[in-house]
């Protein structure tokens, strides 16, 4: 809002605010500063903010013990590949809901988005014996599957929201200027369209990549992802706080490094095009 | 634009999508319901047959399961009550003339980011921990004895954290509504006199409304599922405690093995589902018209 604004008024403000930005990100700070001090220091009471003992240990550590390439691995195949593969099936659908809508395409999205409401838990006993029956139980495509379908919904939605507001004229406009289908599709509408599709996808590999039920409860070893690997963490005994620290900071680093780049589309898109 | 061959693609562009959520959703739902009425149990498996109601009359006289429900509510409306209210003073703060936004905003979302494994994992052991956690060391500091969250109040620890993951999102949302508010409205305001809390009250919170619409949709999605939280840090204890309905059918399903029991869990809890989404679908579908 542009009124005039005292500097003081302003500096109050602005250590308010950053108090309480600070608060909300202290467990996440707290954790990385963690992860980088030896498990004594981790531990001392009164706890200590710096410590003169930095160390790398806890990573190499983690690193050697657990196999952590491939819970990295499989987290990135299940998020990207399930995010990938949803695009592939929402864009069409999206994209005639958005331009050719029917009587029914509102009631078809509140549905769509309904089908998320299912606790996932409800249908645990028939997805596990399905999966095992067909073979996807701990198999990577099968929680591809899985996750593309729990989040297609979102998908579609955010999609749908992005395309409305592709305006029809510039199609006309496009055509009347003598464009075939073919330039419109890859001239007109591609470039519009991209940074919804772009952000729809960070969305929704960040929403799998975060997943914890269908991947704790549909995998055990094989195609188990990063959030399987940080539940089976052995409990709290002896001095592993360091080493806790440095498995979640390398369970959640890359997702709040791909998250800070793009957190202002990611919030616009999560709004469905309700809040602008 | 929409001739009568572009509308039948139209719908053939759609028909993948409802087809597989539609398969995604019925074939469980019917296999649910089907076991629901089977006695089913993985470690007795030569007893088979029809239960009829059986399961469903054992959650229904089970005090676990009254618990178990009133958990689930307490933790959906907890949450949505602690970030509705937060989430809009944080708004307001960060839109505020303060220096520094684009940081401010980073910092706050951060949260939203951390898989709820690792951000349960975190607050039980580095924060809430009985020797360990930071909180113990303080309350040590101060000569009190520490606080047993996790045992003595798991309701409200378990609340608290999804809170705490929660809350960036629906800052962030609010903050977006903020922005879009128009300062001339304001001023205009102002300049009529009105004080900063009559302001709020008629000309920020009818815009605001929207958003919260989105906010209370949206998280009563997720938050009508938490399980990751529950499962990293109380496993639904002490005793049942903390044991919300999804964990209930976890527990049913995955310890005790007794699928038929765990499916007829399944079905109330869709049948709980339902009416949450019925009323939340009634009273906000008209607000997302776009």
């Amino acid at each position: 809002m542009a009124r005039t604004v005292t500097p003081r008024r302003k500096l109050y403000f602005t250590l308010a605010a950053w108090t309480v930005a600070l608060l909300i990100f202290f467990p996440v700070f707290w954790t990385i500063l963690t992860s980088f001090k030896t498990e004594v220091s981790a531990v001392a009471s009164p706890p200590q903010l710096f410590t003169a003992d930095w160390t790398l240990e806890n990573y190499a550590e983690v690193w050697s013990r657990s196999d952590y390439p491939r819970f990295f691995w499989n987290s990135v195949v299940i998020s990207v590949g399930s995010t990938l593969l949803g695009l592939l099936i929402a864009i069409p659908a999206a994209w005639s809901m958005a331009f050719v809508p029917g009587n029914r395409t509102k009631d078809l999205l509140m549905w769509m988005l309904s089908t998320k409401m299912m606790p996932a838990a409800a249908v645990l006993i028939p997805m596990y014996l399905i999966f095992q029956k067909t073979g996807l139980f701990d198999t990577r495509i099968g929680l591809v599957l899985a996750l593309m379908l729990m989040n297609l919904p979102v998908i579609v939605w955010m999609l749908y929201t992005y395309f409305k507001e592709i305006p029809g004229e510039i199609l006309e406009a496009a055509r009347m200027d003598g464009a075939s289908l073919r330039n419109e599709i890859i001239y007109v509408l591609t470039p519009m369209a991209i940074p919804g599709i772009a952000s729809t996808m960070l969305l929704n590999i960040i929403l799998a990549w975060n997943e914890a039920f269908w991947t704790i409860t549909l995998t055990t070893v094989d195609a188990a992802p990063l959030s399987a690997f940080i539940a089976s963490f052995s409990a709290p005994q002896g001095l592993f706080y360091a080493k806790l620290s440095a498995a979640s900071t390398m369970a959640i680093a890359p997702i709040l490094i791909l998250g800070w780049f793009s957190q202002k589309q990611l919030v616009r898109g999560l709004t469905f095009g309700a809040v602008k | 634009m929409a001739t009568q061959s572009s509308r039948i693609a139209a719908r053939l562009m759609v028909a993948p999508s409802v087809i597989l959520l539609f398969v995604w959703m019925i074939v469980p739902l019917a296999l649910t319901l089907w076991y629901s009425f089977r006695i089913y149990r993985l470690l007795s498996p030569e007893r088979s047959g029809w239960a009829g109601f059986q399961h469903y009359a054992w959650f229904l006289n089970s005090p676990d399961f009254w618990l178990a429900i009133s958990n689930t509510l307490l933790l959906v409306g907890g949450v949505l009550a602690i970030t509705v209210i937060l989430g809009i003073l944080v708004a307001l703060l960060i839109d505020q003339p303060v220096w520094g936004q684009g940081p401010l905003r980073i910092l706050v979302i951060s949260p939203f980011f951390v898989m709820p494994p690792v951000a349960a994992s975190i607050w039980e052991n580095l924060f809430m921990h009985p020797q360990n956690g930071m909180f113990a060391s303080f309350a040590q500091g101060l000569g009190f004895q520490p606080i047993l969250f996790l045992e003595s109040y798991p309701m409200s620890s378990v609340i608290f954290i999804v809170s705490w993951e929660w809350l960036p999102f629906a800052a962030l949302i609010f903050l977006t509504a903020l922005q879009s508010l128009s300062s001339e409205q304001m001023e205009a305001a102002e300049m009529d006199g009105a004080g900063a809390m009559s302001r709020f009250r008629y000309i920020v919170m009818p815009h605001m409304t929207r958003s919260i619409t989105v906010v209370i949709l949206i998280q009563t999605i997720f938050l009508l599922g938490i399980f990751g939280e529950i499962y990293t840090t109380t496993q639904g204890g002490p005793g049942s405690a903390s044991t919300t309905l999804p964990y209930m059918i976890f527990k049913q399903a995955v310890i005790a093995k007794d699928i038929g029991r765990a499916a007829a869990g399944g079905i109330i809890a869709v049948i709980l589902a339902n009416i949450v989404a019925f009323f939340l679908m009634r009273s906000m579908g008209k607000n997302l018209d776009a």
